[in-house]
């Protein structure tokens, strides 16, 4: 009876932690969103989302941050579809052409995991260092290499998690109809697609969030890039340089840390919608 | 391979090991076409092994090394590569022991091996194909008027059916069927049962199975096998009701299982 006692209070007690743990999550999220939503609200404007800088930006209220907001698209949906495109080959070689145990299996791996772990800092520097040995300027191409760099170990990492999902079984009765490798694949792939969505989404999720990779390599520019060598700005960097700057950029800060948490906000719920439909329908 | 169905499959001197340890032993066997066999024998003992050698699956896993070989049509199986290999697969369909359509429509789970192999030449004969196969395997009345919803959402029994139709799309000379109905409730086991008896007439058919009285009702032929190695082969009523080997005796009076 008395032991039965300990482990009801042990019970409890865990069960509060772990309730604790929850909503502090909870209040923190809830704290982020409002503080955003609650400054950046007070100070947004149509001009500020739909201009790009007037010439006395600097001064008054004079145009907005159209070119961040551009710019920020412009460098995170090249990356994307070219992280996809390396990472989803990377992933089926290395879970389904190659054995668990396999050396090469394990070095790349291994590699993606480094990768994984490297800061943003760290892949701007290395890529400025690049960019001044070939004589690039900061440019929307920069940010865009850079910020590829920084999302294909973010996806292969998901990916391979997501492929060790897939029951073995898919596998085994494509290969039984006579199926090749590359046959077998597209059919995981439709398996994996949901997660894959959810995977790519976060990962853009957080490439369109970073603004230490792209400081060096995109640079800053007031106008909306025409060609891949003209700077390009991007909405973390310009809250980066407007957040400790004197009124009135504090306010544009937050107008566009808004605008960034609606952009990711909205891929979040969009990527969950996806990946939602295509579960439900097993397709 | 012939379209008839006139190839057997033998065994020879087959050994495997994975990862060094030994799994199937100095296997000889002979598989007499347009029957049931069925292999049993304990868990452990090599059947699903067996069978995933007969269409090379095992290849799959890590650490196998075999020797000896498989013939189907003077072809050995374990020498098979490449084009060879696919080849071989389409003329060797699997039922797996959990029903496991593939993730797309019920329609396109039969039409995916005709599509890959190029058996149908247009969507007419396509959409014949695949309402014959349903209809072999009991399954076209029950799914006619949702052939493009997801095959997942049909039951156990129906998934099971629709895997087995699905191998017989792509129009192998043999079928195997690894523990094929022990995930499936009674009746649906019974009717896939009873679809493997009707089916023997134009296919060979190997079954592994782990249920003994399942073993009696329907094989023509039986492989008892222990340890990774064959005790017993022979007519099914033979192996079952007079066994030659003390082993089986054992096994079938249920001293070990």
């Amino acid at each position: 009876m008395k032991n039965h006692k300990k482990k009801y209070i042990e019970e409890a007690v865990m069960k509060g932690i772990m309730f604790l743990c929850v909503f502090l999550v909870l209040a923190f999220v809830v704290t982020i969103i409002w503080t955003i939503f609650a400054k950046g609200l007070k100070s947004i404007s149509w001009e500020m989302v739909s201009s790009v800088p007037g010439p006395d930006f600097n001064t008054r209220d004079d145009g907005g941050f159209l070119n961040a907001i551009v710019g920020s698209i412009l460098v995170v949906v090249p990356s994307t579809v070219i992280a996809v495109l390396v990472s989803v080959p990377v992933v089926f070689y290395i879970t389904l052409y190659r054995r668990r145990t396999d050396k090469l299996s394990y070095v790349a791996r291994l590699a993606y995991d480094v990768l994984y772990g490297i800061p943003s800092i760290v892949y701007g520097a290395f890529a400025f260092a690049v960019m001044v040995y070939v004589g690039m300027r900061a440019s929307l191409l920069g940010g865009i290499i850079v910020t590829t760099l920084l999302m294909i170990p973010m996806l292969i990492r998901s990916g391979d998690e997501i492929a060790k999902t897939i029951p073995d079984e898919i596998g085994e009765a494509a290969y039984s109809l006579g199926a090749t490798k590359y046959e077998t694949m597209k059919v995981i792939l439709r398996q994996a697609f949901p997660g894959m969505i959810t995977a790519t989404l976060l990962a853009l999720g957080r490439a369109i969030g970073d603004a230490a990779g792209v400081m060096f390599t995109a640079g800053f520019s007031d106008a909306i890039p025409k060609t891949l060598s003209q700077p390009v700005a991007t909405l973390p960097l310009a809250i980066f340089n407007w957040v400790t700057m004197p009124a009135p950029f504090p306010d544009r800060a937050y107008a566009a840390a808004l605008v960034l948490s609606v952009i990711v906000l909205l891929l979040s719920i969009g990527g969950r919608l996806i990946s939602n439909h295509f579960s439900k329908n097993n397709l | 391979m012939d379209d008839t169905n006139e190839v057997s499959l033998v065994v020879k001197d087959l050994s495997l090991s994975i990862e060094k340890r030994p799994i199937l032993k100095d296997i000889n066997l002979t598989i007499p076409n347009n029957k049931i066999t069925c292999i049993v024998g304990p868990s452990g003992c090599g059947k699903s092994t067996l069978l995933k050698t007969f269409n090379r699956l095992i290849d799959e896993v890590d650490g196998v090394e075999h020797s000896g070989k498989i013939m189907i049509a003077g072809r050995d199986i374990l020498a098979s590569k490449g084009p060879d290999l696919i080849e071989l697969r389409r003329h060797i369909g699997l039922v797996p022991q959990k029903p496991c359509p593939l993730p797309m429509s019920i329609y396109e789970n039969v039409a995916y091996g005709c599509r890959i192999h190029g058996l149908c030449r247009n969507r007419k004969e396509l959409n014949g194909m695949v309402e014959n196969y349903l209809g072999e395997v009991g399954l076209w009345d029950e799914v006619k008027d949702r052939l493009h919803s997801p095959a997942g959402k049909l039951s156990i029994g129906q998934q099971q059916r629709l895997c087995l139709a699905r191998s017989l799309a792509v129009r192998p000379d043999f079928i195997l069927a690894d523990e094929a109905t022990s995930a499936l409730d009674p009746v649906s086991s019974k009717t896939v049962e009873d679809l493997f008896v009707k089916l023997k007439e134009k296919y060979t058919i190997i079954m592994v199975t782990h249920t003994l009285r399942q073993a009696f009702r329907i094989a023509d032929y039986a492989v008892f096998i222990y340890l990774g190695e064959v005790i017993e082969t022979g007519e099914a009523k033979q192996v079952f009701n007079d066994p030659k080997e003390e082993l089986t005796r054992k096994y079938l009076a249920g001293v070990f299982s």
